[in-house]
């Protein structure tokens, strides 16, 4: 069965809610109207859909989405875990089932209040699950001062700067800039707004940490046959891949032998051994932002680059349009909106249509990734 | 602040760092170290285990000066407390998170931030049963 997933289905259709800080709006009913707008895209009737996939940490769940829109009988769901880790594997799921025959019409989704609902770190109660026995109570409390530990051995051990997350930032907010539908449209970032900024857990300061927004996106999933007949043109699923490597410890991954090498090692081994084309192949790159840092790590992780050097690759405008690995075209978590990296999903098929509003010329294979520093997952698209 | 919320696989070493011991579970079988603790042996799957002894010995591995919003008393602290990765003398694959401390008993916030460096030598002390970290003269 290798390679039975490779081109199998296709992503038909995207929908997505308006991005701000506050909507109004309870994240049922985003879920509902970013759903019903990926179908509209598609031009799939709600009738049709029969398989569901999202994230745990979805607080609306697949009964109420489908019974909502009027959904069909419903022959596969799936939920996957690890907060923005699961975001690509949503997808993987869909695929694997319509591939599989379980299911014909899938539709993943994620809806999200995080910019006027709680943190989820400023409630005591929750604060200490067993696994942060070992962090919380020291005061490392927070995604920023996880990730901000990486980060400063990343630096010291490979010479990394201040400036190279600048360029990840940059690179962000320069899309988002093009990106009407961003939260930060029409608001430039400067080196100086960046090296003047407040810290949040140094050595990250304020545009190392990604956007606080309320949201939702969906996309759906359909067997390649099914979506030549679609309204849009097909972004097939090239390959797809979770990553859980050994040893690892969610979040931190201090207990690894090699802390620096996260899942994305893990997730990319199985995707370039199931894909038709390598690294050097890929057009353009939709990888997870919830902190700059993750950027350099997973350039290195998923092979455009040897190990240490993810910091030299942001230099020369790498990561802008017409540089070597265009990121996170529609802007990112960083700065077109934070709903759990959704957003770099369906910012990848607006790339392989050719409709992004930072277009890549003639793209056709994109990279997605999912969360780093957690049990992960990625796809390669192609059109 | 937030107490260690223990597990059974964590008991024994909340239990021992309580009598000011820094002990680390190794297996009974093969002799190998893990942490943070779980039921049975990763390379040799054995369920038998046992405790050792650590030196106390460790380096700054990395480090991070976490900044507001935290919870409150933790904020009361910032910018002032540092949380730091040390990594074991006897065991350099064994990480701790703790705070690097001016001396036994001192405060999170008693070292300057800008005074930590990747790599400094430390020794374990314990605050009740938290294992803190002085900086040792190298
Ligand atoms: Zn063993």
């Amino acid at each position: 069965m290798t390679g039975a997933l490779k081109d199998a289905t296709a992503i038909v259709g995207i929908g997505e809610t308006r991005f701000a800080r506050q909507l109004a709006e309870p994240e049922k009913t985003l879920a509902c109207r970013a759903v019903l707008a990926a179908l509209d895209d598609a031009g799939i009737s709600p009738a049709e859909v029969d398989a569901f996939a999202s994230y745990t940490m979805e607080e609306t769940d697949e009964v109420e989405v489908a019974k909502a829109i009027g959904a069909g009988d419903v022959t596969f769901f799936s939920k996957v875990g690890y907060g923005g880790g699961g975001s690509c594997a949503t997808v993987a799921h869909l695929a694997a089932a319509v591939a599989t025959g379980q299911a014909t019409v899938g539709v993943a989704w994620r809806s999200r209040k995080r910019g006027s609902g709680p943190r989820p770190w400023t409630n005591t109660a929750v604060q200490l699950p067993t696994p942060a026995q070992w962090t919380r109570p020291h005061g490392l409390l927070r995604p920023a001062d996880e990730i901000g530990m990486l980060a400063r051995r990343y630096m010291h051990e490979y010479g990394a700067t201040r400036d190279h997350l600048f360029n990840v930032a940059l690179a962000c907010r320069n899309r988002a800039n093009q990106n009407p539908a961003a939260i930060m449209y029409e608001r430039p970032l400067t080196r100086e707004m960046y090296m003047t900024s407040r810290w949040i857990s140094e050595p990250l300061c304020l545009f190392d940490n990604c956007l606080e927004t309320d949201g939702a996106l969906a996309c759906v999933v359909v067997g390649a046959e099914r979506a030549r007949d679609c309204r849009r043109p097909p972004v097939y699923v090239h390959s797809a891949a979770q990553g859980l490597p050994a040893q690892h410890h969610g979040m931190v991954n201090y207990w690894n032998d090699d802390p620096l090498t996260g899942p994305a090692w893990t997730a990319a081994r199985h995707l370039w051994k199931r894909a038709d084309f390598g690294p050097d192949d890929v057009d353009v790159a939709q990888i997870y932002d919830a902190f700059t840092a993750l950027v350099p790590l997973s350039l290195e992780g998923y092979g455009f680059c040897g190990r240490g050097e993810g910091a030299a690759f942001t230099e020369g405008g790498a990561l802008e349009i017409g540089g070597r690995l265009p990121l996170n075209t529609g802007g990112g978590g960083l700065s077109e909106a934070y709903v759990h990296g959704f957003n770099l999903i369906t910012e990848g098929v607006k790339q392989l249509r050719g409709t992004s509003t930072a277009q890549v010329p003639g793209a056709a294979t994109c990279l997605v990734t999912a969360g780093e520093g957690v049990p992960t997952s990625a796809l390669l698209l192609r059109s | 602040m937030l107490e260690p919320v223990t597990d059974e696989d964590g008991a024994p070493f909340w239990a021992y760092a309580a009598r000011g011991e820094l002990r680390v579970q190794g297996c009974a079988r093969c002799g190998e170290l893990r942490f943070p603790p779980r039921p049975c042996c990763p390379h040799c799957q054995s369920f038998d285990d046992e405790w050792r002894l650590m030196s106390g010995r460790g380096r700054v591995w990395s480090y991070v000066v976490p900044h507001p919003p935290l919870l409150p008393a933790y904020a009361a602290l910032a910018p002032r407390y540092n949380v730091a990765v040390v990594e074991l003398a006897d065991a350099p694959r064994i990480r701790l998170v703790g705070n690097v401390v001016a001396a036994p008993g001192a405060p999170i916030d008693s070292v300057d931030p800008a005074r930590l460096r990747i790599g400094a030598p430390v020794r374990v002390s314990f605050d009740g049963a938290l294992p803190r970290w002085v900086p040792e003269r190298s």
